[in-house]
Formats: structure tokens, sequence, C-alpha cells
């Protein structure tokens, strides 16, 4: 049931009970063009789609949740083969991906808010902002997996690691590729929903009234964040001080 | 419809909090506190995330069913961890020498001294060379 | 046949209101979806029971005389694919459920219309990848897929069937999205949560489980095809990887999974219960509770899956503990379904039939499956015809039951159409005494000790094994006459009015075939679910 964010002018409609189905079918149909017919009101659209939203994330977040399982396992197991296949990883480029992506997060925000009081212009810029620095964490992501192709650290058929524990850190660059990679196919899909959104908004169609694409493209773009957050101490910054390697 | 118009300095200042939090992740990185290092860095993303999705989210200005969505998320994911690898951190906790089960007798064949578990319940893997775990009969 | 009213035949409904065949592949009403979903299950169910029959004719002879010993281990794997992923899971929640949720919260859809479309078309893909991997030569790993055998060995399909069940997963998954939305969101003015029938509870239940449990599964697949298409060590104990891992995992989902099988099924019960009893729901609240109960608790027991794969013992007291005391809602669902029986009016039609036939095949099965939580017992029967014989009481015995009951009770508000009673009450009859016939040696196989996914077995088993192969012929015969007879319906049965059952709900308030918009008005509701002692209406 919608609580409270119905607008004010549909007094007496759902929630409260008395009124039998009339009034409010005609008024709902003087309505906005964002309005879906099986929704009695923008407020009880905007709620279905936020929940529908955050439910997303937590599927997504078991999703991610199986592999941090299998690492949470093998860095037990593996301390030293961890440490070593973590100090392999180039902190520098990490770290300035951290940055951009938390950056992105900030101007995705700021899409949004833009988007809430109605600015136009502001919210397709604040977009493409967060757009370009999305892609920047893409390109560096990119050099770093073509740096551990030249080092055929790459698992699989291929791979070559100096050492004793080179399987075990094998199954840390088969952790690291699977988490890192998704999360890359994720921020892609990102980037297409922030396309749409951008065009969208290119198109007039967001106003104060209703913004709902734009409020759940960025918990989305946050959630991505959300996850980089975790893989950087968790793949890039397991060892730094050498205790194990 | 209004959402909650937060202000943009709420936002350039968890930005800047966020960084600096992320500055510090990675210096104490560089410091040896041994088994800690893990935790803290752990404890450090668990803040970041909090202050993304309390803020940029707006979870703090959402409704109680989505705090509960969100609580429930990491509630499982917490399951999921825990029940997991508390089976692997229990294995061979006051097995007798000669073992009661194949996780016995497969640490007793690796560990260094023997074949008493340490107590605490770490447990050596077995090498790559060694056999992989039997199925039960 | 029952004639029900002198009703005209509905004049525009969801059925007739459209006619083209983009008008169905392109629907994005919830009931149309639901008939879509029946179609397809439909065919997963009779695939799968080909593989069984594959499976019980080989186990006709003590040898391997039909098949060899490869290719049974396809069909039992395929068997389990299709039935879990295929049948079992969608079966209530997909067909059922998006016809009648909607309606039972007076609701015009659910929350998310397109997105229900392309859970339908996701299924489908997923079942063409799964299909595709079974044609070009099968899979061979049992469903569960263990590594390293699945990731690292097998010359099988694996990672196509892998990339089938990873797509099907994610129609499971937004599903259980758009109902737990609907059913927060869009029930009618005055439905409180107190005043939902059971079923929306179930599937509100099923859905939460829907949703945390089969991203695990689908991130648990990928890691394995990763391993075996590109050589990802992760469950590869040549590399220091751990097989059990693997399972863990899987079993994370696979576990609340079989809740997602049977808790819609109970919903169905309930509903169907009260109904042939004319009574109210006996404990409301506590069935609705042990719904939710039931859903949380499925994910505290899965490593009783692996309580002779090599995990600690503490662990396994820990799990075993656990699994008993998920027994406990569900018991408390059975006693508070008998106990609505109790000085009910009760009258028999086919639904109550298939009703019947649950009571009795899931006690047995979840009696079962405590035998199964008790370590030392567990040691003895895992990976016999005892484990075997337990799932399919509840799978089969239970939410297969509890599925035809559903299908058998609202048939008529779906089609519009009354179905024969007494064929009807035949194939519930045959269902029945089919599946014991079935199962039931099984128990006693497996105690005496004969391993389930072996394709040959000692002389001594044959008996048993002969009477088992039967009865899975008369099984045959019972799930195939309803083919028969709800095809016939639809042209030639009598037309059903808006409540020929006279039943609470909604969903009886209003025509049948419903309106494409499901209520001309938007119904008020002032009155809990099951307010039988008020009705005065009795039905030929």
């Amino acid at each position: 049931m919608p609580n409270g964010h119905s607008i004010a002018a549909h007094a007496g409609d759902l929630g409260h009970g008395h009124d039998p189905g009339h009034g409010h079918d005609a008024h709902a149909h003087a309505h906005h063009p964002a309005l879906q017919h099986h929704f009695e009101t923008l407020g009880q659209q905007h709620e279905a789609s936020t929940l529908g939203m955050w439910i997303f994330l937590v599927t997504e977040v078991m999703f991610f949740g199986g592999l941090f399982a299998a690492y949470s396992l093998y860095r037990i197991w593996y301390p030293v083969a961890w440490a070593e296949g973590s100090l392999e990883l180039d902190i520098m480029l990490g770290g300035i991906n951290t940055i951009v992506l938390i950056g992105s997060s900030v101007t995705m925000a700021m899409a949004v808010r833009s988007a809430q009081t109605g600015y136009r212009k502001a919210t397709i810029n604040w977009l493409l902002v967060t757009m370009a620095l999305g892609l920047t964490f893409l390109v560096i992501k990119f050099f770093e997996y073509k740096h551990k192709w030249d080092l055929n650290h790459i698992p699989g058929a291929n791979f070559q690691f100096e050492g004793p524990h080179a399987p075990h850190v094998e199954i840390f660059l088969s952790l690291y590729f699977a988490m890192t990679g998704l999360h890359a196919l994720h921020m892609l899909i990102g980037f297409g929903i922030l396309s749409t959104i951008a065009w969208m908004a290119y198109k007039n169609r967001f106003s104060p009234e209703w913004y709902t694409p734009v409020e759940m493209a960025g918990l989305y773009w946050h959630f991505v964040d959300i996850v980089w957050i975790f893989l950087f101490p968790l793949l890039y910054l397991v060892d730094r001080a050498h205790h194990f390697a | 419809m209004s959402g909650h118009v937060a202000p943009k300095s709420l936002y350039y200042s968890i930005f800047g909090a966020l960084m600096v939090l992320t500055a510090v992740t990675v210096g104490v990185a560089f410091i040896n506190l041994g088994a800690l290092n893990f935790p803290v860095a752990i404890s450090i993303a668990v803040l970041k995330a909090t202050l993304v999705i309390l803020f940029f989210m707006h979870a703090k200005y959402s409704s109680r069913l989505t705090k509960l969505v969100i609580g429930g998320a990491f509630f499982f994911l917490f399951l999921l961890l825990t029940l997991t690898l508390t089976d692997y951190m229990s294995r061979g906790w006051h097995t007798s020498p000669r073992g009661t089960t194949t996780a016995g007798q497969l640490q007793r064949t690796d560990a260094p001294n023997g074949g008493v578990a340490p107590v605490g319940g770490h447990v050596e893997p077995p090498s790559p060379v060694q056999e992989g775990q039997v199925e039960g009969h | 046949m029952t004639t029900i009213t002198t009703e005209l035949p509905a004049s525009r409904n969801y059925l007739n209101h459209q006619h083209t065949v983009a008008s169905w592949l392109l629907s994005k009403d919830h009931k149309r979806i639901g008939i879509l979903y029946l179609i397809t299950v439909t065919l997963a169910f009779f695939i799968g029971g080909l593989f069984a029959a594959g499976i019980r004719i080989e186990l006709t002879t003590p040898q391997g005389d039909f098949v060899a010993a490869d290719t049974y281990n396809r069909l039992f794997t395929m068997h389990g694919i299709m039935m879990v992923f295929f049948v079992l899971i969608p079966a209530v929640p997909a067909i059922l459920g998006n016809f009648v949720l909607p309606l039972q919260i007076g609701a015009k859809d659910v929350a998310f219309p397109k997105l229900n479309l392309l859970s339908w078309y996701v299924f489908v893909i997923g079942m063409i990848f799964t299909l595709g991997a079974m044609i070009t030569g099968g899979v061979d790993t049992g469903w569960t897929f263990y590594t390293p055998y699945s990731s690292v060995y097998s010359s099988s399909n694996v990672f196509m069937t892998g990339i089938g069940v990873f797509i099907t997963g994610f129609s499971s998954i937004l599903t259980g999205l758009n109902f737990m939305v609907t059913i927060h969101r869009m029930r009618a003015p005055g439905m409180t949560w107190f005043r939902l029938p059971l079923l929306v509870w179930a599937l509100y239940s099923t859905s939460l489980v829907q949703v945390l449990a089969t991203p695990v599964i689908a991130i648990t697949v990928l890691m394995m095809a990763l391993e075996r298409a590109l050589g990802f060590g992760i469950f590869d104990p040549r590399l220091g990887g751990d097989p059990v891992l693997f399972q863990h995992l899987f079993w994370f989902y696979s576990h609340p999974a079989v809740y997602i099988m049977i808790l819609p099924p109970m919903g169905v019960i309930s509903e169907v219960i009260a109904c042939f009893s004319r009574k109210n729901v006996f404990g409301y609240s506590f069935v609705a509770f042990s719904s939710l109960a039931i859903a949380v608790f499925g994910f505290l027991v899965w490593a009783h899956h692996l309580f002779v794969a090599g995990i600690s013992p503490y662990s396994a007291m820990v799990f075993s503990f656990l699994s008993f005391a998920v027994a406990i809602p569900s018991a408390v669902k059975t006693f508070n379904w008998t106990a609505t029986l109790y000085k009910g009016a009760i009258w028999i039609k086919t639904p109550m039939v298939f009703v019947f036939g649950f009571l009795g095949l899931f006690l047995v099965g979840g009696l079962t499956g405590l035998f199964l939580a008790s370590l030392g017992l567990d040691v003895h029967v895992h990976d016999t015809y005892f484990v075997v014989a337990h799932f399919h009481y509840i799978m089969v015995g239970g939410a297969i039951m509890g599925f035809f009951a559903g299908l058998h009770y609202w048939w008529p508000k779906m089609t519009g159409r009354m179905y024969s009673d007494s064929l009807g009450k035949l194939s519930g009859l045959l269902i029945f005494v089919g599946f014991n016939l079935t199962f039931f040696p099984q128990f006693v196989l497996g105690y005496l000790g004969m391993p389930r996914r072996y394709h040959v077995y000692p002389d001594e088993f044959q008996v048993l094994n002969v009477l088992s192969s039967a009865g899975a012929s008369v099984l045959a015969v019972g799930y195939l006459l309803p083919v028969f007879y709800f095809l016939f319906s639809l042209k030639y049965g009598a037309r059903a009015g808006d409540n020929p059952w006279g039943a609470t709900g909604l969903e009886w308030k209003t025509q049948s075939p419903p309106l494409p918009e499901n209520f001309p008005v938007t119904p008020i509701v002032n009155e809990g679910a099951y307010e039988y002692s008020k009705r005065e209406m009795k039905v030929a």
C-alpha cells in the first residue's frame, strides 16, 4: 500500500477505503504520461520501482557473495599465495580506479539531484561525467588485464608463475579475474543504462514529478561502486606490509 | 512525487570522507599488523559502503521496508560466509590421532608435527600432490 | 459433468479480447503469461517423464541391458535437471501464482508486467539451451554437477547445460522479485496482511527464497563453467581447490530450492482445504508465519547434503539439529490442515482428492526427512534409494500433487470451463496408487543398501525394482489423463460461473475467465480470507 507519498490531490483513494472505485479512476486518466495503467498513482509506481530495484540489488549481493565465499576460504588456506598474487597487482592503478569510481558515484548522486530539482541540462551533464569516469575505470582495467596477459598470468592453459605456490596463486588469479571481470561486466551494463537515461533526459522526459529512472540508475551505479570498495582491499591490499611474502 | 533533496554540500562531504578512508586503507595496508590487517581493511570497506548506502543511495531517508531489505541482504550474505567457513575452521578439532573422519586423516598426513591438530582450528590444507577429498561411502 | 450456472458465456475476457499469436507472445497480462508457462512447464514435465521412463525400464532387470552405463548416467542427470529447474521450481509460482496472485489481492496485474513477460522468455531460452545440450549428447554429472568431474573430467555437454541452468535461474529471480513488490505495494484497499489468502503468504515466502538463494547457484554454476571452459582453478584439487566448496555453494541454493518447490503447493493446499471443508483454516496466523519460518530456516540446513563429504563433525551436528528444527513449521501446517478438516463440512471434488493425496504423501516424505537429518542413519542411507524415495515423496507426492490440486481448483477460473470431475478423481486415484507403488519399494531398497545412480544392481533387489517400474506405468497413465480431459473441457466442458466451488477469495468474485484488467472496479476488502461461516451458498 502506498504510504504517504501519494500526491495530495488524490485524497480519499487507497488506504482509506471509503471510495468504491469511482472518482479516482476518472482522475487517474488525466494522468502523467509515465503512469502505467496497473498502478493507481505515480507515488505507488515510484514505491514499487524503488522496492523492486532494492530487491534486485539484494540478488546482486548474493550473486557476488558466492565469489566472496570462495575467496574467504582460500585466503585462509593459502595466505602466502594470496600475498604473492596480490603483490603482483598494480596498487597505483587500483587506487586511481577507486578514486575514479567513488568520484563517479558523487557525480551520479548529483545527476539524480539535478533531475529531482528539474535541471535538465545539469542532469545530462552530470550523467555524461559519470559515464566518462566509468569509461576511465574500464580503460585502466583493460590495461591491467593486458599486462597480466603479457606476463602469462591469466589462469588456464598458458599460466606461468614462479615459485612453489604457483598453483594456489592460480586460484587467487582465477578469483581476481572472476570478481573484477564480473564487476567490469556490471559496469558495462551500467554504462548502457546511463546512456539510455541520458537520452531520456535529453528528450525532456524527467521532471521533479517523475524522475524515477534516474534514481534507479543511481541505485544500480552506487551498488557497482560498493562492490569495488570491497574488491580493492580484498585483491590489491592483501599483504603490502610483507607479513606473509 | 517528492523525495528528500539532499544539499550538494552533503555529497561533497561524503566524497571527502570516502577519499580520506581510501587513503587510510592504503596507508594501513603498508603497516604490518599481522592478522589484524584483514579485519581492519574490511572494517574500513564496510564503513565506506555504509556511507554510500546511507547518503548516496538515500537509505537514511528511505522507508523502514527499504532498510529491512538492505539489512536482509547483508544478513543472508553473512549466513553464507559464516556457516560455510565454520565448517572448514572446525575440522580437526579434538580429533583423535588416528582420526575419526576423512577430514582428520587428511590433516594428519600434512601437518608438520605428526598429526596433532593445532587448537583454534587453523587447518593446513592438502598440497596439490595429495589426493582430493574422499567422497563418502 | 457438473453443470454449474445458467450464465451466458462470458462476453469479454482475457482469452478472447485479442486473438493473434503476437497478442499472446507479447502479452503483458499476468493471466496469459501464466498460461504460457503452463504450456512450457507441461512440455518439460513430459520430457522429464520420458527420461524417467528410460530409467525405470533399465531398472526392471538387474543387468545393464537396456542402455549403457554412460547413457544411464545421462538419463538420470537429465531427468533431474528437467524436473528440478523446469518443472518443480516454476510450476506453482509461475503458472498458478502468476494467474491467481493479482486476482487474490485485488490488483490489475503484477508490479512489473513487462518483467513478467521477460521472465517467461528467459525461461524458454534457458530451456532451449538445456534441451540443446541434451539433444547433442547430454550431461552425465548428475543434476548436482559435482566438481571436479563436472568442471574437469566429464566429456559431456556440461558447459552448455550450465549456461542453460544459469539463464533459467534469472527467470526464477525475476518472478520472485515481481511477486514481492506486488504483494507489498499492490494490495487492494482493506487487504491488510492478515486478510491475505494463505497462498499469498506462501508465494511471498517463496519469493524471498528465490531472490536470496538463486543468485548463489548462478555464480556457482558460472564458476564451474569458467573452470571448465577457461581452465580457471577454483574447485580443481590439482591446484589446491576444494570440491567440497562447490558442494557448499551448490547446496546453499539447492536446499532452499526445495522450499521454493514445496511452499507454494502448501499454499494451494490451504486454499483448497478451506473451500472443501467450508471452514476457515485453523490457526491462520500460525500457518502464515510458518511459511516465513520455513523460508528462513530453509537457509540454515544445506550441509545435511554434505554429511559424508568430509565436513567437520561439529558442523554436521549443528546442521543436523537445524534440519530437525526446520521440520517444525511444516508439522505446524500439517496439524493445522488436519484441524481444519475436523468438524468441517467436507465434500470431495477432484481438487480435494489431490489434497488428501498430498496430506498422506507429504507426511511420509517429511518424516523420512527426519531419518536423513539424523547423522548416524544418514551415513547408512546416503546415496541410496532411501534418499530417492524421500525426495520423490515430497516433490511428487507433495509438490506435484499440490500443483494438480491447484490446477484442478482454478481451471474453471482460468478457462471458464468445468472438466469431468469423475475423470479428475480417477486421475487422482491412479496417481496416488501409481506413486506409492513406484516409490514405497524404494525406501526398502535404499535401506537394504541399493545405491542410487547405478544402472545395475544385485539380483536380490529385482522384485522391488519391478514393483517400482510397474508403479511408474500406472503413474504415467495418471499423468496423461488430465491432458485429455483438460483439453476436452476447453471446447466441450460446461461453462463455469464466477464461483463454481462457492469459495471465498477475490478471484472468485469476478467472472470466469476474468477480464483482462481483472476487476471492473477495484474491490474493497472488509473481511478475512476464509469467512466460510458467513457463506450460505451451496454448490450443486
